[in-house]
């Protein structure tokens, strides 16, 4: 899946002009990991009202981590995140980044460190795709060749053709292309810190679904420190590996993984805002692939008639999963099927619908399960060749071990806080925010 | 003398004095528009300051052009700098009004972003609201340009350059047998030059403002 492995391998660290062979550029990915961001006290009062809009808020966001600040609109998030680069100064309190302290640092060198997408993509209409993406790097310097390169690399990272997007100005982008390109241009000087706000707020669901997966899969690649403000729960259980669930004046009201949010609510105000339905939430928190998928009998098309006949009549099953030629998931054939089918398995069985990769949330699987009348549903590769079978019992023995051990987890963890109230742990200490 | 004989009699001071009459308008309205965007980009984030801009060029567009020039000659003199003060004080206000309109209606999400991004204050300013203000600007020049051909034209009364000398001599001599001839030409030549300098413009849109943006 390594998507940086085109024929442009810019490695940000060495000079463009080296022509190295692909793969030893490719190896060490040259790309910028994450770095701490440290809020310490962090207040903002903005002239003419009398309460901050920020109230002492104390974060502490590990490198290569996405947090996700959620909570009710005007609650203060895109005030507490734009604290982070500068965009709105703090009243008092520290920001730290890495291992620096960039409360009084020039705001305009610490936000090119920095990167930032906004719910408007805020993407420049006058200047092209290219254009826009390559602002960044342009402005800390790079050479014209690597910022070039750069640009291509960017465009290839986000899932857009650069043959086909390069030169097109943004209105000539779907809603999601242009988020897709804001994103690009944040990351452009591949900067330690990504800061995104309600990037995905304006967009359809299914192109807000679709971009939060490429989230997921950039993040896998980059391990970047994000931090993610957005008003829809689901949005931030699924990107998160930390919640911050605020309320007025940006009080954190728990900040805990998803699990411990959906299974452990701290009070009645994140209860309501984790809503209802938390067990089913639950289901997008864990992949098929962690769940048993057993074995189920298999015959190919290519069988014999009389060995599929035979198989059914004499083996422990009354039914059977028919692969197609390339061993994708086909038909599921029963017994009262063969006996009706009489010489021909042209009309028998019942066509295999829906299926799952190992991919696909335990709440797709569920879905899929659901729907169909035999209650379970094929997990396929990436090819969509057959790996085995998920069913009903399988899901809610996971779902109710998952959810207990939630329970478990949640219990040491309250434990474990009442017992060292205030202690505080290091952080690695990778990569600061210089670059 | 029919009007097509006063033409090709006299076309050659006619020429003349088209010129000059284009070329005063077109240097007054160079300097017109680098002070008008200058006034602009120093007072449009100010909510007092731009208005306070707006109000006095709109306010000098008030005097009638006449009066202006007829206070400005014990001043300056005659000739020329009467003519291209107060051409280019009555360009400025369109000018003004849209550069202060234009930048201040940049979608400020664009601005939160070129913050955002890194960009300095000047850079911001240069490669992010000129630019993306540059089409209302450019209309400002466009509308300036069209008024000051016409107060121009009464620049020759302090005798200044350009076609207005044709019709004040008509005026002057009315009744005579090319009076009327003198005014016509004066006017239409006026005419002529304002749709050149249209077209003129149309052409500079097409050239300056980026792609992404044009209507
Ligand atoms: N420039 C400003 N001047 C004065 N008050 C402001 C300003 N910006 C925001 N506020 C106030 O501060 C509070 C927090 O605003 P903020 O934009 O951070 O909320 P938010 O959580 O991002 O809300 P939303 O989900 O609607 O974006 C709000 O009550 C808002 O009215
Ligand atoms: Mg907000």
């Amino acid at each position: 899946m390594s998507e940086t492995a085109g024929p442009n391998t810019a490695d940000p660290n060495t000079a463009a002009a080296t022509a190295e062979p692909p793969a030893a550029a490719d190896d060490g990915s040259g790309s910028t990991r994450g770095a701490t961001i440290q809020l310490d006290g962090l207040t903002k009062r903005y002239p003419g009202s009398p309460n901050p809009a920020v109230d002492n808020v104390t974060m502490e966001i590990k490198a290569g981590e996405t947090v996700v600040l959620v909570g009710p609109s005007g609650c203060g998030k895109s005030t507490t995140l734009k604290m982070i680069n500068r965009l709105i100064e703090p009243s008092s309190g520290r920001i730290r980044i890495g291992d620096e302290d960039v409360t009084d640092m020039d705001p305009v060198k610490l936000r090119r460190q920095i990167g930032y997408a906004i719910q408007s993509s805020g993407l420049f209409p006058h200047m092209t795709v290219a254009e826009n993406i390559a602002l960044v790097p342009k402005m800390v310097g790079w050479s014209k060749s690597k910022v070039k390169d750069r640009v291509e690399e960017m465009l290839d990272l986000v899932g857009l053709d650069p043959r086909e997007f390069h030169d097109r100005y943004p209105r000539r982008l779907s809603g999601g292309q242009q988020q897709r390109v804001g994103v690009a241009r944040a990351l452009a000087a591949d900067p330690p810190v990504l800061l995104m706000d309600e990037p995905f707020g304006a967009v359809d669901p299914i192109t807000r679904d679709h971009l939060q997966d490429e989230l997921i899969r950039l993040q896998h690649e980059l391990h970047k420190t994000i931090v993610f403000v957005t008003h829809d729960f689901d949005e931030a259980i699924k990107l998160g590996d930390r919640i911050a669930v605020l309320r007025e004046r940006s009080q954190i009201a728990q900040f805990d993984t998803p699990e411990a949010i959906l299974t452990n609510p701290a009070d009645d105000f994140v209860s309501g805002f984790v809503g209802a339905g938390a067990a089913l939430k639950r289901l997008n928190l864990t992949r098929v692939r962690e769940v048993e998928i057993a074995e189920f009998p298999t015959v190919t098309v290519e069988d014999p008639l009389q060995s599929i006949f035979n198989k059914l009549s004499s083996g422990p099953h009354n039914e059977l999963l028919m692969l197609d030629r390339k061993n994708r998931p086909y038909k599921w054939l029963r017994r009262g099927d063969l006996s009706r089918a009489k010489g021909s398995l042209a009309n028998a069985g019942q066509l295999v619908h829906d299926t799952v990769t190992r991919d696909a949330t335990l709440h797709d699987a569920l879905e899929a399960v659901l729907t169909d009348s035999g209650g379970r549903v094929a997990v396929t590769g990436r090819r969509g060749e057959y790996i085995g079978v998920v069913d009903m019992q399988t899901l809610m023995t996971s779902v109710q071990e998952m959810l207990e051990a939630d329970r478990l987890t949640a219990f040491e963890h309250q434990h474990e806080l009442a017992e060292r109230h205030g202690v505080r742990g290091g952080q690695e200490p990778r990569s600061g925010a210089g670059a | 003398m029919d009007f097509w004989d006063y033409l090709a009699n006299r076309h050659q001071q006619l020429l003349t004095d088209s010129f000059q009459h284009a070329s005063a308008v077109f240097q007054c309205m160079v300097i017109a528009t680098v002070l008008g965007v200058v006034i602009g980009v120093l007072t449009y984030r100010s909510p007092w300051g731009g208005n306070l801009a707006i109000l006095s060029t709109a306010s000098i567009l008030t005097i009638p052009s006449l009066a202006a020039i007829g206070l400005l000659i014990p001043l300056v003199g005659l000739g020329v700098a009467p003519t291209v003060i107060v051409l280019t004080l009555y360009g400025l206000l369109p000018v003004v009004r849209n550069a202060v309109v234009g930048l201040r209606g940049v979608d400020p999400d664009l601005v939160d972003a070129a913050r955002g991004i890194g960009m300095s204050r000047t850079a911001r300013l240069l490669k992010v609201e000129l630019p993306l203000a540059w089409p209302p600007i450019l209309t400002g020049i466009r509308v300036s340009t069209q008024m000051l051909m016409g107060i121009a034209a009464i620049a020759a009364y302090a005798s200044g350059p350009g076609l207005g000398n044709e019709i004040f001599r008509g005026i002057a001599s009315l009744g005579s047998a090319n009076a009327i001839n003198q005014v016509l030409a004066g006017t239409i030549g006026i005419v002529v030059l304002a749709l050149l300098f249209d077209a003129a413009y149309v052409l500079l849109g097409r050239l300056t403002i980026p792609r992404g943006i044009r209507v």
